[in-house]
């Protein structure tokens, strides 16, 4: 497969996403969210995953659907919340956590930025049966601060801030993101880098080597860098 | 002796600016991506800057902030020589810092600044050396410059010491290295507009890179024809790489290079590199003496006294 392959068909998924509706997506098609979804990143993860706090019953309840980010809110005089845009937090860093993750929270649906490698996703998101949807841009939070029409729940916000408390909002047409992670395993931007990766000899064609190299451009410890 | 500027009036003018920031695109850099979506031929690359073109105008349109991610908020303030501000230039960095967490609140903007250690937030982006404050000064002007600056904090940087034998050929391999680090799944959130700071001392290089990216218009070129010619260059290979919009393979990975040099040790040539990203939030606004106010898109920061050379 390769990104000519790549349809971008339309997709509306409700929460919480079933398996059928899973096993049907396709890398690069462009989904739609109509429901609930809730916000964890470090903050949360720290709570569920590191000290076995779990994900809020009421939370695993509602829906399947994390999304690495959170929102520009603010907490009103009257205690109302206001969210006005909304936009993803790269998920690589989640990597290493998400195989308790997805045993404790019940997600099946990531949202967020950029994506995992097709290894993460086959050790750690295959297994239980989730998928990973990118947001595009990045940087659509006005596009998606409009599709919000509620804060069902905020948990933690006094211990963990605003920024990395767990939000849950209702979302109608919540979008697009593009599926970057299948249920097989794939992803999208493995197949942009294939074809990005063709081409780069050509593009060092003639750059000269650094006349001081340093830790990274070789893995060895032990080397010199000169 | 000139009016005082109040202090109060500084602190309305930072909270708008908060705001203007924000909310609504810088036209040169729209334009730039604008340019950049048609010569994109890529069409999962031409979709996301076709959605970031309808999301700047969703923004404008609602007043909300364009992305979720405030960035590190911070503020740029060049004072005319004979700039007099009531309270002293305390009182400006005053009003700043309540600017900042009064337009968190209202705008609102997500609180992002946080300890670095213990990660506890106050919840208003103010904090310790946060919001950064920079000065630099103009002769002959009675005038303040405040610009405010909302840059994404995470990925798109790198600084690297470089020796005269590296020269323009090592200074390009590092600017192509940074590109695609940062540029595969688009990470840098792309097409940027590249700031190159080369020269001075290590922090001077990386400052350098930083304004070059945050406070200059796409289209404004360095007054040195060298320079401006390798920023030329620097926009063509960026482009060639053959890395578009969010990582996929394409044409639209910089929208503008901009560079900016120091003098340096005699002996190495440090790079700073920034990528100032689809969210390129900046605004500026000049606070005359006798109170006027006017608001516009160029900060105007690297004013030829900015750039002197010679002794005097």
């Amino acid at each position: 497969m390769t990104l000519d392959d790549v349809r971008m068909d339309e997709v509306t998924l409700t929460t919480p996403v079933s398996d059928e509706a899973i096993a049907r997506l396709k890398l690069g098609d462009v989904v739609y969210l109509d429901g609930i979804l809730y916000t964890a990143r470090e903050g949360v993860y720290r709570k569920v995953v590191d000290e076995g706090r779990g994900l809020p019953p009421s939370v695993r309840a509602l829906t399947n659907v994390n999304f690495h980010c959170s929102p520009a809110a603010s907490v009103r005089p009257d205690g109302g919340y206001r969210v006005e845009a909304v936009t993803a937090t790269a998920s690589f860093r989640f990597g290493k956590s998400m195989t308790r993750w997805f045993e404790r929270s019940g997600a099946k649906v990531i949202v967020g930025k950029a994506g995992l490698t097709e290894l993460a996703y086959r050790e750690w998101f295959v297994p239980h049966g989730a998928v990973y949807l990118t947001t595009v841009g990045y940087g659509l939070g006005a596009t998606y601060g409009t599709a919000i029409k509620r804060v069902v729940e905020v948990h933690w916000l006094k211990e963990l801030g605003i920024a990395q408390a767990l939000w849950v909002l209702e979302v109608e047409r919540l979008g697009p993101f593009l599926v970057e992670g299948d249920r097989e395993g794939r992803s999208l931007f493995a197949l942009a880098n294939r074809e990005i990766n063709r081409r780069i000899g050509e593009v060092y064609a003639g750059l000269p080597q650094f006349a001081l190299g340093r830790f990274g451009e070789t893995t060895a410890r032990t080397d010199e860098v000169v | 002796m000139a009016k005082e500027i109040p202090a109060k009036l500084v602190e309305d003018v930072a909270r708008e600016l908060m705001g203007r920031a924000a909310i609504d695109i810088p036209a040169d850099y729209r334009e730039g991506v604008v340019r950049a979506r048609d010569r994109e031929r890529n069409r999962i690359a031409r979709f996301v800057l076709d959605e970031m073109l309808r999301n700047w105008e969703i923004a404008t349109a609602e007043r909300r902030p364009m992305c979720a991610d405030t960035g590190l908020p911070r503020y740029y303030v060049r004072a005319g020589n004979e700039a007099v501000v009531e309270g002293g230039f305390v009182a400006v960095e005053r009003a700043l810092r309540r600017a900042t967490a009064e337009a968190t609140a209202a705008i609102p903007l997500r609180p992002n600044r946080v300890h670095p250690l213990t990660r506890a937030d106050h919840n208003n982006n103010v904090g310790v050396h946060a919001p950064e404050v920079t000065w630099a000064f103009e002769p002959d002007a009675d005038w303040l410059d405040v610009t405010t600056v909302h840059k994404g904090g995470l990925f798109g940087s790198d600084y690297r010491m470089l020796f005269p034998a590296d020269g323009v050929g090592g200074l390009k391999r590092f600017v192509v290295d940074t590109l695609i680090e940062h540029g595969k799944r688009g990470l840098a959130c792309q097409p940027a507009i590249v700031g190159i700071g080369i020269g001075g001392s290590k922090d001077t290089c990386m400052r350098l890179g930083k304004e070059a990216a945050c406070l200059r218009v796409v289209g404004s070129r360095n007054p040195d024809p060298d320079v401006a010619r390798l920023e030329d260059e620097l926009t063509a290979l960026g482009n060639y790489i053959g890395i578009g919009a969010m990582g996929f393979s394409g044409t639209s990975m910089v929208v503008a290079t901009h560079v900016e040099i120091a003098y340096s040790h005699t002996g190495g040539m440090p790079v700073g590199i920034h990528q100032f990203c689809l969210s390129s939030r900046r605004a500026t606004a000049r606070i005359h003496a006798d109170g006027r106010v006017e608001f516009r898109s160029d900060p105007g920061w690297f004013t030829d006294y900015y750039r002197r050379e010679g002794v005097e």
